[in-house]
């Protein structure tokens, strides 16, 4: 995996609730058996008229954001189905990080296993990062992972929380899969007792 | 010391590992799969040649690309769905793992078929890269979705790195008066708590009216447990449970099956146990609801009118500005003067063989309103025989639906069944996001009998007033 560390980069404004995963990647470009490439469709239905021509007022359609490496967006960013393409689409366009003040659980997971920092604040920082981020692309932001702090155009620190686990995991770039292996004797272990115990199953 | 909430119990009795901040490992005991979030992770397994750990416990069945019409032996004309099929087909084999390919008559919706086949136990993990597991939390078993790395890590080592979320419970107290489901009980609690309201949580529903509800309601309610935001829903086994799991392909037998029963009876949650948010709902004060917007949180009775956005606070003003708009809704108008050109029965939600039958007994002798267009799509290909058998085909048929073969179909559009550009459903299935059933598609979800009745009358309806009128 990817590793995160610390971005500076153009924010993108998107400050609507609930954005869900059909939105962020429709269904039609579920059929991929490849994860690269989706970043193209991100967003498709709101970012495109019905002949593929862009829609000129979306944030990412303009000169300002096309370039956006951080997603600023409303509550329950990510709600609906687990696809994690919604996460891949996210990375394929370029964008590494997403601030909003709350995610949807398997979207928010999704995003640590492929090198995206999802960020939760509370609604007045988000507001305030939101503002820093319709400023366009001269507001540059930065997001440093290593000391959980984001920094505005303004120099403004804004501090966050996340789980030393992943923390590590994304500094680090760690494929879960290795970790757990390593853990193979624990889990042999626990396939036998439940061999006795609930040989059902 | 409190007690322990039932997924307190679950969770303790798969821990397989735990590290000083919290983060465990728990084993997962049935992985279900499907073709549309598993091929990359069966290419990641063989790009580091690695194995599925457990064969024997993971499941696989395609059904989001399927095309449901009864011609469907020529095979899949669009070639990426024609690809991802067949890329499932290869994997099942590869890996030697369990299969229902298209052509079997077990092959339907994944979280149908699990309970169906007796894969779905009580006290069981289960995951799937599909949110909608959350079905399975019917059984009393934890289960929920995962994204395709997480597919992957299960394929691996049979186990996935979770941190434990907080309990909640959803009591729904009394009795549901008549013409009102399984389904309106859970759209009403989303209605209530908002799609986020169960964000960090795992519900437990209990009380009276969920204990009333057969195994297919309850499967209903924790279907949409994600809608709420929650990682999963759960209901303690009983003996309605036990009956539905007896005799099942996969259930135990024998002594095995006394031993489990044993076990499963014990899982409930204590009554000293400690529930970081409760939520009550008397059931006598559910309606038969519909949803008016783009998320299953815009629910409303039947009885009340569509909303403003001035109705809402903060960012939901916008979004239901935005909804309206998509939905092509003005503020004040009835719900139940609103026209649709489409109904869908079908679904993980309400795709099995109750939701036909009640959907059935709202139909009969009736005919589809002039102009609409009505599609059932049963569950499995088990639900299908099993409706045959009992005539609630020939019901719909009559009535003028088409009568499909099993998958998700027009609930996600992935096959061919999709709605037109601004045309409207009273669906059964459990998204109205923009775009999901199809570019520019309305979606209306309700239950069953909320669709059969707007089915027959052209518009949004009350059931209570077509069940008057065959009383």
């Amino acid at each position: 995996m990817e590793k995160f560390e610390k971005l500076t980069g153009i924010a993108a404004p998107l400050p609507l609730v609930n954005v869900d995963t059909d939105m962020i990647i429709p269904k039609q470009f579920l059929k991929t058996i490849k994860r690269e490439g989706l970043g193209v469709n991100l967003f498709d239905e709101m970012r495109y008229d019905e002949n593929g021509n862009e829609k000129p007022g979306f944030v990412l359609n303009q000169p300002a954001w096309r370039e956006a490496q951080i997603l600023v967006a409303g509550d329950n960013f990510g709600c609906g189905s687990s696809r994690e393409h919604a996460p891949w689409a996210i990375k394929d366009f370029g964008i590494r990080c997403v601030i909003a003040p709350g995610f949807a659980d398997i979207f928010f997971n999704n995003c640590f296993k492929n090198g995206i920092l999802p960020i939760v604040l509370p609604q007045e920082k988000v507001d305030i990062l939101m503002k820093d981020a319709e400023k366009g692309a001269n507001a540059r932001m930065s997001v440093d992972l290593e000391n959980q702090v984001i920094t505005t155009s303004d120099g403004e620190e804004i501090a966050f929380e996340v789980d030393p686990f992943r923390k590590h995991c994304l500094l680090e770039g760690l494929d879960d899969i290795g970790l757990t292996l390593e853990k193979a004797t624990a889990i042999d272990g626990f396939e036998s007792r439940m061999a006795q115990e609930r040989p059902w199953v | 010391m409190t007690g322990k909430t039932l997924y307190d119990k679950i969770w303790d009795a798969h821990l397989v590992d735990q590290a000083e901040d919290g983060t465990c490992l728990i084993y997962i005991d049935r992985h279900l799969v499907h073709e549309v979030t598993s091929p990359q992770a069966f290419e990641g397994l063989r790009m580091t040649g690695r194995k599925v750990r457990a064969p024997e416990k993971t499941i696989a069945v395609p059904d989001h690309n399927v095309p449901t019409t009864l011609d469907r032996e020529k095979g899949i004309e669009n070639e990426e769905s024609r690809i991802q099929v067949e890329a499932l087909d290869r994997n099942a084999r590869d890996f030697g793992i369990n299969y229902y390919p298209v052509s079997d008559i077990r092959q339907g919706i994944v979280h149908i078929i699990g309970p169906e086949q007796g894969w779905t136990l009580p006290g069981m993990t289960i995951v799937c890269g599909d949110s909608h597991t959350a079905t399975h939390g019917a059984f009393g078993a934890l289960a929920h979705g995962i994204g395709t790395s997480e597919v992957e890590h299960v394929l691996a080592t049979q186990t996935l790195i979770q941190k434990k979320s907080k309990n909640m419970k959803v009591e729904i107290t009394g009795t549901l008066p008549p013409g009102v489901t399984a389904k309106d009980i859970t759209l009403s609690v989303i209605g209530q708590t908002g799609t986020a309201g169960g964000t960090g949580y795992v519900i437990e529903y209990c009380g009276e009216a969920i204990r009333a509800l057969s195994m297919e309601g309850r499967m209903t309610v924790c279907n949409m447990a994600i809608e709420g935001g929650a990682r999963a829903g759960l209901i303690a086994p009983d003996e309605k449970t036990f009956d539905y799991v007896k005799g099942r392909p996969h259930a135990p037998k024998g002594a095995q099956w006394e031993a489990a029963l044993a076990w499963w009876k014990t899982l409930k949650s204590d009554d000293d146990a400690h529930w970081d948010k409760v939520v009550t709902i008397r059931a006598e004060d559910i309606a038969p609801v519909v949803t008016w917007g783009t998320s299953p949180e815009d629910v409303l009775p039947i009885t009340g009118v569509v909303p403003a956005p001035e109705d809402f606070q903060g960012g939901k003003v916008e979004a239901a500005r935005r909804s309206l708009d998509y939905m092509g809704l003005t503020p004040g108008t009835p719900l139940n003067e609103i026209k649709v050109d489409a109904v869908f029965i079908g679904s993980c939600t309400n795709g099995r063989i109750e939701d036909l039958r009640a959907a059935a007994e709202i139909l009969k002798g009736r005919k589809l309103a002039e102009g609409v267009r009505g599609m059932v799509v049963p569950g499995s290909g088990l639900v299908r025989a099993q409706a045959e058998e009992e005539g609630l085909d020939k019901v719909f048929t009559e009535a003028g639906f088409e009568w499909r073969l099993a998958g998700c179909s027009m609930c996600l559009g992935m096959n061919p069944d999709q709605l037109a550009p601004g045309e409207r459903c009273a669906a059964t299935s459990n998204r109205n996001f923009e775009g999901r059933m199809g570019r520019g598609g309305r979606t209306h979800l309700m239950s069953p009998v909320m669709a059969a009745a707007a089915a027959i009358t052209g518009h949004l309806t009350d059931v209570r007033e077509l069940m008057a009128e065959t009383v």
